[in-house]
């Protein structure tokens, strides 16, 4: 076997799954998305976007993602340091830590709305001491705010880790002797972390940030199981598309507005967050 | 040979055999009713365990239901013997996929029935089934609180509200419930029960001023109602649970709460407005697909689900009516009952508005749900100016009729061509 052909050999049966199973269904939907059944027209698209939800729902999942990313960005790199300088029992904390990325976001939600529905654990914990005289209602149109932070915190629960084990993995691959000079200048810990650790975590912060905003930006499970209708996302939006409505134009013309938002998100961490030409770690 | 390879062959022996006789012998009945276990349970044991050949019963969502369906239809060949769904779910379907049932010769014993599975054809595309409706139900806790000289089973909207409203300050909070949820069936309220009793009509009426009022009134009862029913789908947990003691839902989606403690809940017809006392029909039916690959097992399990003892044997597992005339026995599960009862007192009373299931609708049947769901999400949940909100979803109705040309179902007055809206 040719040694200059063996790596292209190797990723051949990938390809042709990706092709098959992934290029080729992307293909139809995009095709479904600009066509009604009379030629090229953008009209699925006038129809989600002039829907008196799209805006809303827009915005919700925007602010979800602002909300959520940004806190889970800051726990995971705060997790992922703690467990670096561990000693004893790092794998431990990290299996147990990682044990929400094993769940499937259904299940998150369930898990999240036992804890706040009206006879859930919360209410039962709260009236048990003697807080309050009744279990309340707290997801509710009433309190949108309580939903948002409800969905929010299943978010987080839920998701963090995949984060904490990208930054985890990339955190090793700092060479120890960029700490140890720093050390011998007396820089702080706080000014290594700072120094050091932040930007020689580029590519996994890259890859971390990436992976997360996407899949902000697809959230559904966990939306539909603690919100309902009260609080529309643009994935909710697509399934009642595809099928309550049994409009797969419109569904193809969302997914395609979700893919659109993933890719320009993709961009701008891509910017943001790239290492200098020639700069190695 | 070695005993190894004599054993291997035996199982794959053995397991070829058993493939073939299933492929053989079973009628895959693909359906959307009866879904949950027990129902479905009830179904395979109850129901088709006597039909002559075996029966996968198969119950799933809406969704994976078409699914599947339209991709046997779209590939020509499938494994679907027999369909089992509501109305709107064939209505949205194209008639010509589905096989003629006019020749049959059984049919239900309504007319409208019969002209509906029409599905605008001149023969039958599908079997109506078994049918429901929705009805009212009451925590007997509840009763106490009903407002003088109103009688339960004439009850109006005034007196509704003022019923909940006693409820609400005598109990401190509020405990109508209403089945808001993402599964819940809401839009058929507002189709069947609240625009018929308060404008006479559904589509012609959707935006004239006696909607507004019935859109007012209707805000009234949810000052009332528990904030939660935004999550409700099925108000018999809620019954249940003690969080709603009077609500409005499906007869079916009430079962579970009259069949456990029956002496604890009152059914009873749903409330009457200046129009009179609007209600709606469920019906549900079956059909055999152009796919199907044993299309005379399909006709004889048909006519076997048409059969009165199969028909009541269908009440007692799913809580769905007979569709044909039959004699009900006396050891019928209280639900059934109470239901019945209902249902009687609401069809019989001197005041009953009858509707009809939206027809004609097509595959846009969703999007005419949506138009009243997204009326209600924003006049009661948003809190939107009511004139405002139902002019700016009339446009949407009004879209809906013209591109189905759906001609005007009851209570609406007949119409020539697609239905107006005025």
């Amino acid at each position: 076997m040719n040694a200059r052909l063996l790596p292209y050999m190797l990723i051949l049966p990938v390809t042709l799954f990706l092709c098959l199973f992934f290029l080729y269904p992307f293909v139809l939907v995009a095709k479904q998305a600009f066509t009604t059944g009379a030629g090229f027209t953008l009209d699925n698209f006038r129809e989600v976007v002039s829907y008196w939800k799209f805006p809303i729902s827009l915005k919700n999942t925007l602010l979800l993602a602002a909300a959520v990313v940004p806190i889970q960005l800051a726990l995971s790199l705060l997790m992922a340091t703690m467990v670096t300088r561990m000693e004893k029992g790092r794998d431990l904390v990290l299996y147990v830590w990682t044990i929400p990325l094993g769940i499937s976001d259904l299940a998150a939600g369930l898990i999240w709305l036992a804890i706040f529905e009206q006879s859930g654990f919360l209410n039962s914990m709260m009236h048990g001491m003697g807080i309050v005289d009744k279990p309340a209602n707290l997801l509710t149109f009433q309190n949108p705010g309580l939903v948002f932070v409800a969905i929010a915190l299943a978010e987080i629960w839920r998701a963090t880790a995949i984060m904490l084990v990208i930054l985890v993995a990339g955190i090793g691959l700092i060479p120890k002797e960029y700490y140890e000079a720093a050390e011998v200048f007396g820089a702080s810990p706080w000014k290594r972390f700072v120094r050091i650790t932040l930007p020689m975590l580029r590519p996994s912060l890259q890859t971390a940030l990436v992976l997360r905003v996407i899949m902000a930006f697809e959230v559904f499970a966990v939306v539909a199981a603690l919100g309902g209708t009260l609080f529309p996302v643009l994935m909710g939006e697509t399934y009642a598309y595809q099928f309550d409505l049994l409009n797969s134009g419109a569904a193809a013309a969302m997914a395609l507005v979700i893919l659109a938002i993933s890719i320009a998100a993709t961009l701008v961490i891509l910017r943001a967050l790239r290492v200098p030409k020639g700069a190695t770690i | 040979m070695s005993l190894h390879f004599k054993l291997a062959g035996a199982v794959s022996g053995i397991a070829l055999a058993l493939s073939a006789g299933v492929a053989q012998a079973e009628i895959l009945f693909w359906s959307t009713q009866a879904k949950p276990v027990e129902e479905a349970q009830a179904m395979r044991e109850q129901v088709l365990a006597g039909f002559e050949d075996a029966v996968d019963y198969q119950p799933n969502d809406a969704g994976p239901w078409l699914t599947r369906l339209s991709a046997e239809i779209q590939s020509g060949t499938g494994t679907i013997g027999l369909l089992g769904a509501l109305h709107g779910d064939f209505s949205a379907m194209d008639p010509g996929t589905l096989v003629d049932l006019g020749d049959t010769g059984t049919m239900s014993a309504s007319d409208t029935f019969n002209s509906l599975a029409k599905l605008g054809t001149d023969s039958m595309q599908y079997m109506p089934w078994m049918q429901a409706s929705y009805i009212m139900a009451a925590n007997r806790e509840a009763l106490q609180y009903l407002p003088e000289g109103a009688d339960i089973d004439a009850l109006t909207y005034d007196q509704l509200i003022a019923w909940t409203a006693n409820v609400h300050a005598a109990e401190g909070e509020p405990k109508f419930g209403f089945p808001a949820g993402p599964k819940g069936l809401k839009h058929r309220f507002f189709q069947g029960y609240l625009y018929p009793s308060y404008t006479d009509g559904v589509v012609r009426t959707f935006a004239s001023d006696k909607a507004v009022t019935a859109w007012e009134k209707f805000k009234e009862l949810w000052a009332h109602t528990n904030p939660g029913s935004t999550n409700f789908s099925f108000m018999q947990e809620q019954l249940l649970s003690g969080d709603a003691w009077i609500v409005f839902d499906h007869t079916s989606r009430l079962a579970n709460a009259f069949n456990e403690r029956p002496d604890d809940f009152v059914a009873f017809p749903a409330p009457a407005g200046p129009e009179g006392r609007g209600f709606m029909p469920v019906l549900a039916g079956i059909a055999i697909p152009e796919t199907a690959p044993d299309k005379d097992t399909a006709k004889a399990l048909i006519d076997y689900l048409m059969q009165p003892e199969t028909q009541i044997a269908t009440l007692k597992a799913t809580n769905f009516f007979p569709v044909v005339d039959v004699d009900l026995p006396d050891d019928l599960p209280p639900s059934v009952k109470a239901a019945g009862d209902a249902v009687a007192k609401m069809s019989g009373s001197a005041d009953a508005n009858p509707g009809l299931l939206p027809a004609g609708l097509g595959d846009k049947g969703g999007d005419f749900n949506r138009v009243f769901v997204d009326s209600f999400e924003r006049i009661v949940l948003a809190g939107q100016p009511i004139e405002a909100v139902l002019q700016d979803q009339k446009g949407r109705l009004e879209a809906i009729m013209n591109e189905t040309g759906a001609p005007c179902w009851a209570p609406d007055a007949p119409s020539d061509g697609a239905c107006p809206v005025e």
